[in-house]
């Protein structure tokens, strides 16, 4: 059994938060200038140019790359032989995320759905907690914006609807979402599982790096396919017209019930920001 | 790409009426900030017959909470927010002198008409641009809701502030003019 402080991981959460909405990954990075090669549209190359400055501009650690620093999402993957002292794992890091975004100075943007007032210091966070063999923890924090998260759905299709049904239902949401999320976008896609579970792996596969591709060839494939329908729709970068709609969709994909298909489809902005630390 | 147009706020008639669709512009003077709250509050004063806190005259609100300000910075990162949710909203703002707004994301038919019945326009920034757009805004001052925190309204002085005209007031949509134009059918992808 290994032990590990609650204080350790308060810091290392505060620490994630912080690298989230200052360093763009290097995988985004590379998939905007891939984009910037791609594109031909005057005004998406002018826009694809202005976020790879505004990266360049954040890395600094004065001004967070967007201003919607989002809802802090923590994944943990927690060894079954490791043993939090000193405090609840869950408060641990909701500490984190409340220094973090204080000290980083990032907008706190949690708030009651009635009144729509502000909790003042973005907790709660949304925690997923899972439990795994061994004795490391993996913490994942996704910082992840309104403007995106709206444009998301979850879609009980009817099994008949099968993979092509799938694949109108994506290339369709996206159609929809239209300039709204910040294009380019990455599309997280959930297949199966029930209502919540194919939520969930939407957004599991957004948390994957933008330049691998699913194992399962037929879901790589499903992966390439959306990404080229999605990027002829003609969207483009800020919605102003282009090819670069999308920089990557990323599909998970499990069994689910004889009556349903469930299909989630989960979009993230160019501000793709994710970071994960093992303890 | 054509020149930028300047603009200094507050804009007149004949400001508006000379911007078409796709034009990119550049703002320098005052510009409020207002977000969701902030707006409901606006339109409530104005359902009761009250006073506005400021004069909408002329004026252009963006879209925009930003991140809190640093020490020694005249305000953090501030991109614009979605500017659908304030649909419901800018229709009663441009009936009352609002000339124009600045967000990301389309309009309601709605906004869309007020704009081209009493002539406002709908601007675009970059969203996620927010930390270079932040390089633009030179002050930074909390006017009213304080207490919304992000969502208080403030006013900015700008200098050379982006924007792409979206919706003109001839009805013209930047928007749908781009998607159809870069469209790619299927002929063309398998041809
Ligand atoms: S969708 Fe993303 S890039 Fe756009 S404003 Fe929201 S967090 Fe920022």
């Amino acid at each position: 059994m290994r032990e590990v402080g609650a204080e350790q991981i308060t810091k290392v959460v505060k620490q994630l938060a912080l690298e989230a909405a200052y360093q763009l990954g290097d995988d985004v990075r590379e998939a905007l200038r891939e984009g910037l090669r791609q594109e031909t549209s005057p005004a998406g190359q002018d826009v694809l140019n202005q976020l790879l400055e505004n990266a360049d501009i954040a890395r600094d650690g004065e001004f967070p790359m967007c201003q919607d620093t989002g809802l802090a999402v923590i994944f943990v993957e927690l060894g079954q032989d490791v043993h939090i002292v000193g405090d609840d794992i869950n408060e641990a890091i909701q500490e984190g995320v409340r220094q973090g975004y204080e000290e980083g100075y990032l907008r706190k943007s949690a708030c009651h759905p009635f009144t729509r007032k502000n909790t003042g210091d973005n907790t709660p966070a949304i925690i997923h907690i899972s439990i795994v063999p061994g004795e490391k923890i993996k913490l994942t924090l996704a910082g992840k914006g309104g403007g995106s998260e709206n444009m998301s759905r979850v879609m009980m299709l009817k099994p008949s609807d099968g993979k092509d049904g799938i694949k109108d239902y994506v290339e369709q949401r996206v159609k929809e979402a239209g300039s709204n999320p910040c294009p380019p976008i990455v599309v997280g896609v959930g297949i199966g599982g029930t209502f919540e579970k194919a939520a969930m792996l939407a957004k599991e596969a957004l948390l994957r790096p933008l330049d691998d591709s699913n194992p399962d060839p037929e879901l790589a494939e499903m992966e390439y396919e959306l990404l080229e329908r999605i990027n002829r729709i003609g969207i483009g970068p800020a919605g102003l017209g282009g090819r670069t709609t999308a920089l990557a969709v990323k599909v998970e994909m499990m069994s689910c019930h004889i009556a349903s298909l469930p299909v989630a489809v989960n979009i993230n902005c160019h501000a793709h920001r994710h970071k994960e630390v093992v303890i | 790409m054509s020149e930028p147009i300047i603009l200094t706020p507050p804009l007149k008639d004949e400001d508006v009426s000379k911007l078409r669709a796709g034009d990119r512009v550049l703002i320098t003077g005052t510009v409020y900030t207002g977000r969701d709250a902030a707006h409901k509050r606006l339109v409530d004063l104005l359902d009761e017959g009250k006073t506005l806190p400021i004069d909408l005259e002329g004026q252009i609100i963006y879209f925009v909470g930003p991140t809190p300000t640093r020490p020694g910075k005249s305000i953090g990162s501030a991109g614009p927010t979605t500017s659908y949710r304030m649909d419901a909203y800018s229709p009663i703002l441009i009936e009352r002198g609002l000339k124009g707004m600045i967000g990301k994301g389309s309009r309601s038919q709605d906004v869309i008409d007020a704009m081209v019945r009493h002539k406002a326009i709908y601007f675009a920034a970059v969203g996620g641009a927010a930390a270079l757009i932040s390089r633009r805004i030179e002050s930074c001052e909390v006017v009213a809701y304080e207490d919304l925190g992000p969502e208080a309204i403030r006013k900015l002085e700008v200098k050379d502030f982006p924007a792409i005209v979206v919706n003109d007031c001839e009805g013209n949509d930047l928007y749908s003019r781009g998607v159809e134009e870069y469209a790619l059918d299927e002929m063309e992808v398998n041809g």
